[in-house]
This record gives C-alpha cells, sequence and structure tokens, in this order.
C-alpha cells in the first residue's frame, strides 16, 4: 500500500463522486471543522464535484487561525525579553498580531526559531544553557501530546531553561459552543482525522446524540473526503445520526490511549479565547500545578500591550463559517498572502489562503 | 591547522596563492586559468548569453550532490534555458573561517567532474574568507556565459495558444532530498537531487525542433512558479493535468508529512518546454532518448483565455487556479 497515490486514483473517485449524486436528494449543509480538509478541498476542486443539493462550509479548526490577538501579542512579546529564544512551528512566523509579528521582531534581532518537534526546542535549550527556551505551544489536541512529552523529558534530564507558552485549544467544546449557539444550521459534520487519532471518535457522539447530526471522521486524501462525504448522505438521506470513521488506518473508537494519558498528567482543562467566537469554557488547556515551573506566562513579566484587530477582517464571522472569504471587502484586495491582514490569509490551512491559493470561484 | 581554511587562505597572501595554484588552478585545468591575470580573455563573435547565480544551500552535501555540482548544474543550466550552448563559468567563493580542507577538496572535485560532464571551463574566479558566524560554510557566485545558435529564439514571452507544455522528468527530487537532511528534520529518504546539467539534452531538443518557444528550469518555487511566470510573461494561460504530471512516491509521501505541495518543490536538473503542438511529439521522444529526460511526459498546453492564470484539472476532473509560491516553503503545525 502507498498510502498516498493510491488515495487520489480517479477512477475510484469517480465512482464514489456518481454514487454521491446518485444518492443525495434533500438539500443539506455539511461542515468540515479542520483546516487540513478545507485544503483537501479546494486542492482538489471538492466542492465543484459534489451535487448541488450539498453546500459545504468550512469551520474553525485552524489553530494559527483562531487563536486571539491578545494570545499572539504575548508570544511576540516574549520574543522581545532578552535572552529568550523562541522555539515554534513555522506557521506562526508571519501571522501578524497586533502591532507586529514573531517574523518581523524576528528580522529586528529576536532570536526565533522554527522547530519540527518539541523535541528540537528542547535540545535548542540544552545547547543554550544561559538562554530561556520557550516553545509557542500552539495547537489542537494533534500537537498538546508532544508538548506534554517535551515537558516530561526536561523534567527526566533535568533542563531548567525550557517553558512553554500554553495555547492549546481542544476541539469537542468549540463545536458544542458553536452548535450551541444555533448560528449555523448543519447536517452532518467531517470530524477532525489527527484529532481523532488522538481522542478517538467517542468524544463526537454528543454531536449526534444532543443535535442529531451525524458525524464522520475523515482522513486527509480526496478519496478519503468522498467517501466520508458519501457516508454522511447516506446518514441523512436515511434520517440517521451516528458517529462513524471512514479514516480507519489512523483513527479507532477510543484513540491513542497513551497520548491521552500524556496530557492529562501534564495540562488541566481551562477556559480559552477563540477568535471570533470568545471565551469557551473548558477549552483550553494550562500547565497542571505540578509543571507551573515551565509556564511560561508564569516565569516572565509579559507585558503585550494593547490588542489592537485589524478593520474590516471578518476572519472571525468566517472561522464561524457565517461568512466566507468572498464575502470580505478586504479578500484578494488589502489581504493577501503576500500582505495578510487576518491569520486565516496567513496560515496554510486557512480558509481565506485556501480560497486565495486554489482560486475557489474560478470556473476555468 | 592545517586541515582548515583560516582567514589568511582569503587574504591575497602566500596560503591564498597556495589554495589557488594547487587547488582551483589544477583541479579546472585549462589554459584561460592557468594565466591567472587580473581576467580571462577570450575570442567571441555572435549571440552571447551571460548569467549570474549565487548558491547558498544548506547543508552543503546532500543526497545525490552538493553546492559545487550545484552550482555547476544551476549555471549552466540557466544558459541553457536561453539555448544556449554553456561555454565558460566563473567561480567565486566565500568561504566561512573553518571549513575543513577536506569538505573543500571535496566540492572542487566536484565542481571538476560537473564541469566536465557540462562541457565547460571554469576560466576565472576569487576566494574570500570570512569570520567564523559570518557565513554558512561555504558560499558560491557564479556566473556563465554561452554561446546562441543563429536560428533560435527562446524566451518565457514566446508561448500561443495551442502550444504543448512538456516536462522532463518526475518533479520535487531536490527539494526533498536536501530538506531530508536538514538539522532538526532529518528523515529517511532513498531520494536524491535531480541536480544535472542540462545543455545536451537542450541541444538534442533544439535538433528535434528549433522552434521550442520556451524553456525554463524549475528551480526555487518550483513547477508551479516557473509555469506562472511563463504565462504572465506571454500573456496567456497555462492548463495542466495534475494525473499527467510525475511525481515520485516518496516526494509525495514527504509532501504530505510536511504539508507541501509538489508543485512548488525545488528541481535542479529538470526543464520545462513550451513547444508548437505539431513538435509536440518529436521534441518528447528527442527528451525521452536523454538519460535526464527519460521521465519526459505532455503535461499540459496554452491558451488564449484568462491570460497570466495557471489552471489545474485536479485528478477528480475539477478545475482550480495554481498560484505562485508566497514566502517560504514552511512545515505546518499538524
Amino acid at each position: 500500500m502507498k498510502f498516498v497515490s493510491e488515495f487520489r486514483r480517479s477512477e475510484l473517485a469517480k465512482g464514489l463522486i456518481s454514487q454521491i449524486h446518485r444518492r443525495s436528494k434533500t438539500p443539506v449543509r455539511f461542515m468540515e471543522f479542520c483546516g487540513g480538509h478545507t485544503v483537501t478541498i479546494f486542492r482538489y476542486g471538492i466542492r465543484h464535484v459534489l451535487p448541488k443539493t450539498i453546500d459545504m462550509v468550512s469551520g474553525p479548526g485552524c489553530p494559527i487561525c483562531v487563536t486571539a490577538n491578545a494570545d499572539l501579542d504575548k508570544a511576540i512579546a516574549l520574543a522581545q525579553i532578552p535572552d529568550v529564544i523562541i522555539a515554534t512551528f513555522g506557521d506562526m512566523l508571519k501571522v501578524p498580531g497586533s502591532h507586529s509579528s514573531l517574523q518581523e521582531v524576528k528580522a529586528d534581532g529576536a532570536d526565533v526559531h522554527t522547530v519540527y518537534s518539541t523535541m528540537d526546542a528542547l535540545k535548542i535549550a540544552e545547547d543554550n544553557p544561559t538562554k530561556h527556551v520557550v516553545f509557542i505551544g500552539i495547537g489542537f489536541e494533534t500537537t498538546a501530546p508532544t508538548i506534554a512529552a517535551s515537558i516530561l523529558q526536561a523534567e527526566e534530564r533535568r533542563i531548567r531553561n525550557y517553558y512553554v507558552l500554553s495555547l492549546h485549544k481542544l476541539c469537542p467544546p468549540v463545536i458544542r459552543a458553536l452548535l450551541a449557539s444555533g448560528e449555523v444550521k448543519l447536517h452532518g459534520l467531517i470530524c477532525p482525522g489527527h484529532v481523532s487519532a488522538i481522542i478517538g471518535s467517542h468524544p463526537w457522539e454528543f454531536i449526534a446524540q444532543d443535535y442529531s447530526i451525524p458525524c464522520v471522521v475523515s482522513g486527509f486524501e480526496p478519496l478519503d473526503i468522498l467517501q466520508c462525504v458519501d457516508m454522511l448522505v447516506a446518514q441523512t438521506e436515511s434520517g440517521e445520526s451516528r458517529v462513524k470513521i471512514a479514516y480507519r488506518r489512523g483513527v479507532r473508537p477510543e484513540g491513542n490511549q497513551q497520548a491521552l494519558k500524556l496530557m492529562e498528567q501534564v495540562f488541566e482543562p481551562c477556559p480559552a479565547q477563540w477568535r471570533g467566537i470568545g471565551e469557551v469554557p473548558d477549552s483550553g488547556l494550562k500547565l497542571g500545578k505540578e509543571y507551573q515551573c515551565y509556564d511560561a506566562e508564569l516565569a516572565f513579566d509579559i507585558d503585550p500591550g494593547p490588542t489592537y484587530e485589524p478593520t474590516g477582517c471578518i476572519c472571525g464571522d468566517i472561522l464561524r463559517g457565517v461568512k466566507t472569504p468572498a464575502d470580505c471587502r478586504l479578500f484578494s484586495k488589502t489581504c493577501t498572502p503576500q500582505y495578510p491582514v487576518g491569520p486565516c490569509m496567513v496560515s496554510s490551512e486557512g480558509n481565506c489562503s485556501a480560497y486565495y491559493l486554489y482560486g475557489e470561484g474560478f470556473e476555468g | 591547522m592545517k586541515d582548515k581554511i583560516l582567514l589568511a587562505h582569503g587574504s591575497g597572501g602566500k596560503l591564498a596563492h597556495e589554495l589557488v595554484e594547487s587547488r582551483f588552478v589544477k583541479a579546472f585545468a585549462n589554459p584561460f586559468l592557468a594565466k591567472l591575470d587580473d581576467s580571462a580573455v577570450i575570442d567571441f563573435s555572435g549571440r552571447l548569453a551571460f548569467t549570474t547565480d549565487s548558491y547558498v544551500v544548506s547543508p552543503i552535501f546532500f543526497p545525490g550532490g552538493d553546492i559545487g555540482k550545484l552550482a555547476v548544474c544551476g549555471t549552466v543550466n540557466d544558459l541553457a534555458m536561453s539555448g544556449a550552448k554553456p561555454l565558460f563559468l566563473s567561480l567565486s567563493f566565500i568561504i566561512e573561517e573553518g571549513l575543513s580542507q577536506g569538505e573543500l577538496n571535496e566540492i572542487v572535485n566536484s565542481i571538476q567532474k560537473a564541469a566536465q560532464e557540462a562541457g565547460v571551463k571554469i576560466i576565472t574566479g576569487d576566494t574570500k574568507v570570512v569570520h567564523r558566524g559570518s557565513a554558512d560554510k561555504l558560499y558560491i557566485n557564479t556566473a556563465g556565459v554561452g554561446m546562441i545558435p543563429e536560428e533560435v529564439n527562446i524566451s518565457g514571452s514566446n508561448a500561443r495558444p495551442r502550444d504543448n507544455v512538456l516536462l522532463s522528468g518526475s518533479i520535487g527530487d531536490h527539494g526533498i532530498a536536501v530538506l531530508s537532511q536538514r538539522e532538526g528534520l532529518s528523515f529517511h529518504t532513498q531520494l536524491e537531487s535531480d541536480c544535472a546539467p542540462l545543455g545536451d539534452l537542450v541541444v538534442e531538443m533544439l535538433n528535434a525542433s528549433p522552434n521550442i518557444h520556451c524553456l525554463r528550469d524549475p528551480t526555487r518555487g518550483g513547477l508551479a512558479t516557473t509555469l506562472n511566470e511563463l504565462a504572465k510573461q506571454s500573456k496567456v494561460s497555462i492548463r495542466i493535468e495534475e494525473e499527467k504530471i510525475p511525481v515520485q512516491e516518496e516526494v509525495l509521501a514527504a509532501c504530505e508529512m510536511l504539508g507541501f505541495d509538489p508543485l512548488y518543490v525545488a528541481n535542479e536538473g529538470k526543464l520545462v518546454a513550451i513547444v508548437p503542438e505539431e513538435d509536440a511529439n518529436k521534441v518528447l521522444k528527442a527528451m525521452r532518448g536523454n538519460h535526464y529526460g527519460a521521465g519526459a511526459a505532455i503535461i499540459g498546453e496554452v491558451r488564449a483565455e484568462h491570460p497570466g492564470r495557471v489552471v489545474m484539472k485536479t485528478c477528480l476532473g475539477a478545475s482550480r487556479i495554481v498560484d505562485m509560491l508566497v514566502g517560504d516553503l514552511l512545515p505546518r503545525i499538524c
């Protein structure tokens, strides 16, 4: 099995597409929660091959996009403290906070390293014992266990100059908040694949039970998404609402117990600010009491100054699925990937970036 | 410290002379360089192609090549893409103090080998050594000149509607091979950089049809960026088909892991040719007959509507825009 090209085979895709066309009778709206799915949908033009009865909307599942400006400002302020080295995933560099970005303060002399894994950040701390290394902990349940593991490693190896700015977010609580608001009417949810690889499919049950919305966990290849849409259509047409997995090669119903244990050991839930959505209870992770010495917010005196939101940017509405980038008057005019105004244009998994790069709406 | 390059090796004094004479002049042996005058003097008549480039690749050794081979191939390929026969190169080294003599030797040998394969002579050069930390081991700057045959007229602005778009082989090999060696990222792959001189391939293509409209090597920014440049320069649109673009399975897998699109990953031994429809099969056959074009394919065509746009038919049969690369390729967060 090749795992990539086999999930892009056009003859299989054509079969699935015609099956979806045959099955789909009632108009429905499906949301893909995850930014990775949004990219696959745009990159392969999936919206264009689905029947008119299926309306697809993108959700808030891009960790960078949902990070509030006040939190981005904290990361940028930390970078400007003398003797602090920032370690971050590459995507974060370009994201504009209220006044600047990590990329800009780096050009002004801040020590900002792009890393590919938290263990690389730990290595930087080990190699620079006179400096303080702060890892910018942004991400969902997918990344949180790796950060928990780095903290346990730091503990074991007695690395005392390693800190985490914990801006982690949890997916099920925010979906609950979205659905409870009633702002977007959904008939099906494409559940995130990598998040579910960690938490399993059980945490989505409340959506099927409390809101009668069918849920299918999907992988990230075009055939995965098509199969997932087909499974959602099968449920909506038969009036079913259950949680199913269309990504068996990555996700088990019970999730990854070892990863979950790591998270539980190191973090505890806390309220978190989501861009466009506001504060959602128990949707964030902070370091547990035993590990507070690694908490960058407690270790440093951070002064990010007043928060400022760019005028005219509707990233918040887009993240809630109530508006699309096409509704934004800045989109592709003053806000482009070269000169982004809002985070959804910066992140490779952002809705605006996908719209822009893949020319959504282009009929060629 | 005899095994290390010192600041004195770039000072113009005895050590510098020793380095130039015992290493460079010997390795790149040719009468132009051997004179050691301030400039190389060459007789020339006809249409001249002239290019320059700098090489700062990190790490300096990677599977399938090194910074030296890359410098020769990159410069030679820029000349070949205007239809020129590459003839002469200049070579400037900017060396970080402390580079091992062994590593420098290895790179000089690889430059010599690549230049020999490409049929070019290195006829002038310079060496500077900078303080530790002021450069990352070794940078190379080159210039190259070549001669363009009479009947050849190749330019990025020559693409015409109905022309075919040809690609000489699989994309993304170089970028992924180099990334696989980066500190903090290293992953295991059998993949090697495609770094290669394409002068002979171009000569064989021009023998098949002198009417080739555009040639370009999709280096940084990848195939997507090159096609966008050509579409904009020629004020046409380019329509490609995803299923016709050759990509190795390892490249696909690495791209998925890192969140990249192979269309944007760098190549160093591939070219894109835009050719009149009636000549496309002849040129394709010539490409496939050359070692460096064995995997060549017709990947799309030129159209008049939507000038400046590159559109791709995806494997699902839908169409989408292919934009230029913006900024750097950065690995994604999850």
